[in-house]
């Protein structure tokens, strides 16, 4: 078990430094000056010379790939250009909605896809079975921004349920946020119950005709025992892998769906970063999310241990 | 001994009956054609030209005259929705066909040289964990927003997902005594590699392939909504449905008609892709 754990902590670091290492290359290929691009063309060649000063740009690439390796082990991601601030500071300023968004989200897609799944597994080849499966393969085409302006007309526009964007002005009530939550999170929510119902479907029917299914209902057990406690539990395995991966990818869907709704969080600064070249933004915003999708990953495997006994490193 | 039919020994299906039997491959063929069918030809189905502008008829309903309406310009969206399916549907086939190059390369190199192994397998793992949008914005801004710009951040974002999948079957075919035998008889390697293993792996990449190509016109249209993408003037569903955006609750059919084209051509490929792996994998077959 502890070497197992070294290892996978080591794998980790591993990838990390690749991560680091990509994100460090895929700002420096940009054609032509990052600090001309920044600045755009009204810049001078002083302020040019002088953000690549401060970027560290005039020095040679090692150099620069050595002195971003020691910021980032110093926890400093470097300092926004249009924000002028640290870029840190500025992603932890806007990280409430985005966590708020992809819990609800995640939350929505649960409650959805895991009874649908486990049903539809159940009845297998029914009407509600057939239905099931079509709409999940049609949730999971539909463009989460697209699904996010049709509620938006039909109930923020029309019906007037909801605020049609943004996140309720600073120090709003608690309250107020949520609901400014709640079509972001139902569209989000929506597309990404797709995935997860498919894998509970799949992942029940793998189990519902095991032996220890059937010996528990020869016992005389009622079916709801038997499918949630005796099926279920042990299909849950690769559905907790599918709910995890669904979380690291809802940041990727929070990326949009922010700006459709006006949400200032993580997604909607990236994007005011990309279209305002402001690369340590963008830098910083890559390395975060992606650590958080090889530790999120990292946690699924952990609970494995936690939750299946069968599973031994 | 009386004749005993075997079902191993009977003739194998036709393509054609094998595709007709799976329901939703037949469904995804269908759909996808005709949507590809509409954009190819754009130029004689469309009434009006895509680029048409006529203000006095702007943010008008659908009706008879415009199947769709118009937009804020009095452009036909009828016109503009099957012309922007060309692009779209270019952006996600080019973008799809660049990913399997890299990542086919990637894979059968990881799977076949242990030395080039670690590095490659690494690279892949560390791509994965970037979330596809992200990763494919900030390649944009890297490299400048334009069509090839985003069809290349494209290719790159989805190649890790083939490299993956030719790398673990590349390093189970090379093992195989076929693959041993070739190599005792002095076959050259990137002969080994192409005739002896990528063929093998024609299933696979294809099935994951028509995923791809789903993925990236999802994300085509997401990038070009964001306005990372292609310019705004170029007509692509996702365009179009960033500029609806401004009209919400006073021109919903700016968005709802390019958005159902993108829901619709990215469900009959996921249908295909389903299907073919049904039709492709035979573990999966007994299901039928």
């Amino acid at each position: 078990m502890t070497r197992y754990l070294i290892q996978r902590i080591v794998g980790m670091i591993a990838v990390m430094f690749t991560v680091v290492t990509i994100v460090f290359v895929i700002v420096r290929v940009a054609p032509g000056d990052p600090a001309a691009v920044m600045l755009g063309p009204d810049a001078t060649p002083a302020d040019i010379a002088a953000l690549r000063e401060r970027l560290g740009l005039d020095r040679p690439l090692v150099v620069q790939y050595v002195y971003f390796l020691g910021q980032l082990l110093r926890g400093d991601l470097g300092q926004s250009i249009f924000l002028n601030m640290p870029v840190l500071s500025a992603l932890a300023e806007r990280a409430e909605p985005t966590f708020f968004l992809t819990v609800f989200s995640i939350f929505i897609a649960s409650a959805v896809a895991l009874p649908v799944g486990i049903l539809a597994a159940y009845r297998r080849g029914s009407l509600f079975d057939q239905l099931a499966t079509t709409l999940a393969m049609l949730a999971a085409s539909i463009p989460s921004f697209w699904l996010g302006l049709i509620l938006i007309q039909v109930f923020a526009v029309r019906l007037g349920w909801f605020p049609v964007s943004g996140y309720g002005g600073p120090g709003a009530p608690f309250l107020v946020r949520l609901t400014h939550l709640v079509l972001p999170a139902l569209a989000l929510g929506i597309v990404s119950s797709a995935l997860i119902t498919r894998f509970t479907r799949a992942s029940m029917l793998d189990v519902l005709n095991d032996d220890y299914v059937r010996t528990a209902r020869s016992k005389g057990m009622g079916e709801f025992r038997v499918v949630m406690k005796h099926a279920f539990k042990n299909a849950l395995i690769p559905v907790l892998t599918v709910i995890g991966l669904t979380m690291a990818l809802l940041v990727s869907g929070a990326v949009v769906t922010e700006t459709v709704f006006g949400l200032p969080g993580v997604g909607n600064l990236v994007v005011s970063a990309v279209l305002r070249r402001d690369y340590p933004v963008i830098q910083g915003a890559l390395l975060v999310i992606a650590a958080l999708y090889v530790l999120i990953n990292f946690a699924i495997d952990m609970l494995y241990l936690a939750i299946d006994p069968r599973v031994r490193y | 001994m009386a004749a005993v039919s075997s079902p191993a020994l009977a003739a194998p299906p036709k393509l054609a009956s094998l595709i007709v039997q799976r329901k939703t491959l037949l469904i995804g063929l269908i759909v996808l054609t005709v949507i590809a069918l509409l954009a190819i030809l754009a130029p004689l189905i469309a009434p009006y030209s895509p680029t048409r502008l006529s203000v006095v008829n702007r943010l008008k309903p659908p009706s008879e005259r415009w199947w769709f309406g118009t937009d804020e310009f009095g452009r036909d969206i009828f016109s503009r929705t099957i012309y922007a399916g060309r692009l779209s549907l270019l952006v996600g086939a080019v973008a799809t066909v660049l990913a399997a190059g890299i990542g086919i390369a990637l894979g059968l190199i990881a799977g076949f040289f242990r030395r080039a192994d670690p590095v490659i397998a690494r690279i892949v793992d560390a791509m994965m964990a970037f979330p596809d949008i992200l990763l494919a914005i900030s390649l944009v801004a890297a490299l400048g927003p334009s069509l090839a710009t985003v069809i290349v951040a494209l290719g790159i974002v989805y190649a890790p997902r083939l490299a993956r999948i030719v790398r673990a079957s590349t390093l189970i075919i090379r093992e195989l005594p076929y693959v041993e035998a070739a190599r005792a008889l002095g076959v050259a390697t990137w002969r080994i590699m192409i005739r002896h293993i990528l063929r093998n792996l024609v299933s696979p990449v294809l099935v994951q392939a028509t995923f791809i190509f789903a993925y990236a016109m999802l994300a085509e249209a997401g990038l070009s909504f964001l306005g990372v993408g292609v310019s705004p003037e170029i007509p692509t569903w996702g365009t179009m449905i960033a500029a609806g955006r401004q009209y919400v609750g006073q021109a919903d059919w700016m968005t709802l008609f390019p958005g159902i084209a993108i829901v619709l051509a990215v469900l009959s490929l996921q249908l295909l892709g389903d299907g073919l792996r049904d039709l492709l994998d035979p573990r999966l077959r007994k299901d039928l």
